[in-house]
C-alpha cells in the first residue's frame, strides 16, 4: 500500500540498521515522545535492531494516558445523567476512573455511545433534541483541530443540547517540563509527527538551542523511527544540537496554518493536569469564553467530585521514561488490558499495553 | 486507603465476555465448563464429535447477533447457515440437518424476515444441507435487537478424519486459505457509516466444499479452523495453547485486501485479531502441504490461499510473528475487544 509499504520495507530497516551499528554508539537516551512511535517500536520490536547502547525512552505523548483521573470521574458522572448522550473516542472508555470505567458505566446501562467525528457527536444531538450530547474532547494538537471545528459548527447552528467536556493538552510544555526535570538524562528526542504536522517545527527549534538537545520530528513506520534515530544519533556523536525533519512528507516548518487558526479561535492556554505527571503551567486547552455555553465544566455542576488514583500504579515514572512497564510489580499481574490500574495499560499507545501486547522475544 | 481499581473478576457481563479473548475464555472454562464439565464439551472446539452406532457425528450450535443486520456481502440469514456449516466442516464433518431459532423484536419489518429467511433457503441449498426444525418467539419492543437468529447442526464426520489440536506436530505447515478482516470491517463500516472509497465486503461463506476437496486430498490433515471472532490471532494461539506447541507465522504471507488494510490503519485496529466468516487455517504435515495449497488454489475459497507458518520446537504455546522486517515478537490472546484509537 503507497505511503506505508515502503516504510515498512526490509531492506531499507537493514541499510539503517547497518548505518545505525557503523556509527558504534556510545551509551546514549534517545525519548520518542509519541505514544504511536512507542507502538511501531513494539510492534516491529525495533529494539532487537538496534545497537544494546542506544536506549529507548518512551515518553508521555498518549493523550489516553495523560488525561486527568478527574476528567474520567466527571465524565461518568454526566453519563448518568437520564437524559444525557455522553459521546467518546473509543479507547477512552476502557481507562480506569477512581471507582470505574466508562465502559463499564455503560454495561451498568448508561449511554455511552463510541464515535468515530466529532461531527458524530453534533449529528447525535440534531438528532435527539430532547436528550443533551456531551462530547469529551481530549488529546493533543492533533486531535484539537476536529474538535474546533465541531464546536464552531454548534455554536453557528445554534444547538443548545451539545456540550463538550474538554481535557486538551498541549505537548511542547510537556516535553519542556521532561527536559528541565534533574531526574532523567536524555540525549535525544523523537519528536511527534503528527503534533508537528499542525503546530509545525518552530518550538521544536526553540527547545534545541534552549536545551542544547537533537531533535528529530519523526513519523511512525519502521523506516521512519529508524532514520530518527540515525539522525538523532549522528548529531548527539558529533555534539551537534539541532532539529531536523525526517517527516518532511507530512511535515513543514509553519505547519497547518488553518489548523492552528481554528484552535487558537475556540481554545484558549490553560494550566492542565497530566495523569501521572502533575500540573504543567500552561499545558492545556480550555474552551475559550464566548464558548462557555458549551462547556459542559461550566454548565454542569462537577466540582464536588472527588477522586483519588491507585497508589500501585507507576504510571508517572513510565510516561517521564524513568522506568519501563517491566519494571512495575503490579505490570502483568495485577494490571493487565482486562483490568488495568493506570491508563498506560488501556490505550495502545500506552507503553504498559504495548509492553503487554508486543511482548518482545 | 481505598482501592478503587482493579476487580480481578467483573461482577456484570461485558462486550469483551463475547469478542472471542481470553474473557471469553474465562468465561467459557470458569463457568459453563465448571457447571457442563464432560469429555465431549472440555474438548473447546468449534463442535462436538461422538459416536453413534458406529458413525462419527458432528453436532454444533451458533447464535448471530450481528448488527447491522444486512451488511456489504451478507446478512445474519446467510452468516446464520455459513456459520453453523462452517463448524461442522472444521470437524471434518460433511453438514447434513440444521435447526433455526429466531428472536425478533415486535416491530420487526416482516419483508426484512422473509429476506433473511430467503437467503438462508440460498444458503443452505448452496451448502446442501436442509433446515429441518425451528422455533420463533417475539419479544416486546426495546428488549430485543431486531433479530437474533441461533442455528444448530449435525453431520457426519468423514471416515477416518480426526482433527484435534493434540495430533499437531512440529513440523507442519500452517496454511490460511484467503485474505483476513474482511467480515468484521464490512460489518463495523456498515455499523458505523464509515464510508471507504473502494467497497468492503464480508467473506461470509460455507467452506464445506473447501473442506471436502482438502480432505479427498490428504489424510494429513491435523486440525482446521475457522478463525471468527477474535480472528487468527485468536485461532492460533487456541490450536497452539491446546496442542502446547509453538506457533510461528510470517507477516508478509499472511493477505489483507488493501482497503480492508487502510481501513485497519485509520482506526488503529490489528487485523490479525478481526473476524471472519469464510476463511480457514490449516495443520497439515510438512510433506503433504504443497500439494494441498496447489488443490486449495483450485477453489474459488481457496484462491488466495497461503501457506503462512509451521509449527516450531521452541516456544511451546505461544504464537510468535515475524514481522515484514524480519524481527519476531509474540502475538498474544487478547484480553479486550479493540476499540478504535483516538489518533
Amino acid at each position: 500500500m503507497k505511503f506505508l509499504d515502503e516504510f515498512r520495507d526490509a531492506e531499507k530497516v537493514k541499510i539503517l540498521v547497518d548505518q545505525i551499528h557503523s556509527l558504534d554508539p556510545p551509551p546514549i537516551n534517545i525519548m520518542e515522545v509519541c505514544g504511536s512511535q512507542t507502538h511501531t517500536i513494539l510492534r516491529y520490536n525495533l529494539e532487537e535492531l538496534l545497537p544494546k547502547n542506544i536506549n529507548l525512552i518512551h515518553g508521555p505523548g498518549c493523550p489516553v494516558c495523560v488525561t486527568p483521573i478527574e476528567i474520567i470521574d466527571k465524565a461518568i458522572y454526566l453519563s448518568q445523567n437520564e437524559d444525557v448522550i455522553f459521546t467518546s473516542y473509543g479507547d477512552m472508555l476502557r481507562i480506569p476512573g477512581s471507582q470505574s470505567s466508562l465502559l463499564e458505566a455503560k454495561a451498568s446501562g448508561t449511554d455511552i455511545r463510541i464515535i468515530y467525528s466529532p461531527l458524530d457527536a453534533i449529528r447525535l444531538a440534531q438528532e435527539n433534541p430532547h436528550n443533551k450530547v456531551i462530547f469529551l474532547a481530549i488529546g493533543f494538537e492533533t486531535t484539537a483541530p476536529a474538535n474546533s471545528s465541531a464546536i464552531i459548527i454548534a455554536q453557528q447552528s445554534l444547538l443548545n443540547n451539545f456540550f463538550v467536556l474538554c481535557s486538551h493538552v498541549l505537548i511542547p510544555p510537556a516535553v519542556e517540563a521532561l527536559l528541565s526535570s534533574e531526574l532523567i538524562k536524555l540525549n535525544g528526542l523523537l519528536a511527534p509527527g503528527h503534533v508537528c504536522t499542525v503546530t509545525g517545527t518552530s518550538w521544536c527549534e526553540d527547545i534545541s538551542d534552549k536545551y542544547k538537545i537533537p531533535i528529530s520530528v519523526t513519523g511512525f513506520e519502521p523506516v521512519d523511527i529508524l532514520e530518527g534515530i540515525l539522525i538523532t544519533a549522528k548529531q548527539i556523536i558529533s555534539d551537534e544540537h539541532h532539529t531536523s525533519n525526517q517527516y518532511k512528507r507530512v511535515v513543514t516548518r509553519n505547519g497547518n496554518i488553518t489548523a492552528q487558526k481554528i484552535i487558537n479561535k475556540v481554545f484558549g492556554i490553560c494550566d492542565r493536569n497530566w495523569r501521572g505527571l502533575g500540573e504543567i503551567k500552561n499545558s492545556g486547552l480550555k474552551l475559550r469564553d464566548e464558548f462557555s455555553n458549551l462547556d459542559a465544566e461550566k454548565v454542569f455542576e462537577l466540582n464536588s467530585i472527588k477522586h483519588h488514583e491507585d497508589e500501585r500504579c507507576i504510571a508517572g515514572e513510565i510516561l517521564q521514561g524513568l522506568k519501563k512497564p517491566f519494571d512495575c510489580k503490579i505490570f502483568g499481574n495485577e494490571c493487565t488490558p482486562t483490568n488495568p490500574v493506570g491508563a498506560p495499560m488501556v490505550a495502545s499507545e500506552g507503553a504498559c499495553a504495548a509492553y503487554y501486547n508486543y511482548q518482545a522475544i | 486507603m481505598d482501592c478503587p481499581t482493579p476487580k480481578n473478576e467483573f461482577d456484570k457481563i461485558l462486550l469483551a465476555h463475547g469478542s472471542g479473548g481470553s474473557l471469553t475464555n474465562k468465561l467459557i472454562r470458569n463457568l459453563f465448563i465448571r457447571h457442563f464439565d464432560n469429555d465431549l464439551l472440555n474438548t473447546e472446539h468449534d463442535g462436538a464429535v461422538f459416536n453413534l452406532n458406529g458413525t462419527n457425528i458432528a453436532f454444533t450450535t451458533d447464535s448471530f447477533v450481528v448488527n447491522p443486520i444486512c451488511f456489504p456481502g451478507g446478512n445474519i440469514g446467510e452468516l446464520a447457515v455459513n456459520g453453523t456449516v462452517n463448524d461442522l466442516a472444521m470437524c471434518g464433518a460433511k453438514p447434513l440437518y440444521l435447526s433455526a431459532s429466531f428472536i425478533i423484536e415486535e416491530g420487526f419489518e416482516l419483508d426484512k424476515l422473509e429476506l433473511i429467511v430467503s437467503s438462508m433457503k440460498d444458503s443452505s441449498n448452496k451448502c446442501n444441507v436442509q433446515i429441518i426444525t425451528g422455533d420463533t418467539k417475539v419479544v416486546e419492543k426495546g428488549k430485543g435487537d431486531k433479530i437474533f437468529i441461533n442455528t444448530t447442526g449435525i453431520g457426519i464426520v468423514h471416515n477416518s478424519v480426526d482433527l484435534n489440536p493434540m495430533n499437531v506436530k512440529t513440523g507442519d505447515k500452517i496454511i490460511l486459505s484467503g485474505t483476513i478482516a474482511d467480515h468484521g470491517i464490512a460489518v463495523l463500516s456498515a455499523r458505523e457509516n464509515l464510508s471507504f472509497e473502494s467497497k468492503i465486503e464480508s467473506d461470509t461463506a460455507p467452506l464445506n466444499d473447501l473442506v471436502d476437496t482438502m480432505l479427498s486430498v490428504t489424510k494429513n490433515i491435523h486440525v482446521l479452523r475457522d478463525p471468527t471472532r477474535g480472528g487468527i490471532a485468536s485461532t492460533l494461539n487456541e490450536i497452539a495453547s491446546k496442542a502446547k506447541a509453538g506457533v510461528l507465522i510470517n507477516e508478509n504471507k499472511i493477505k489483507i485486501n488493501n482497503a480492508v488494510k487502510a481501513a485497519c490503519e485509520l482506526l488503529g485496529l490489528d487485523p490479525l485479531y478481526i473476524a471472519n466468516e469464510g476463511k480457514l487455517i490449516c495443520f497439515v504435515t510438512p510433506d503433504d502441504a504443497e500439494m494441498l495449497l496447489i488443490e486449495m488454489k483450485k477453489h474459488p475459497l481457496g484462491k488466495n490461499a497461503e501457506i503462512i507458518g509451521e509449527v516450531i520446537d521452541d516456544y511451546k504455546s505461544k504464537v510468535i510473528l515475524r514481522t515484514s522486517i524480519g524481527t519476531k515478537r509474540i502475538v498474544d490472546l487478547h484480553s479486550v475487544e479493540q476499540l478504535p484509537r483516538i489518533c
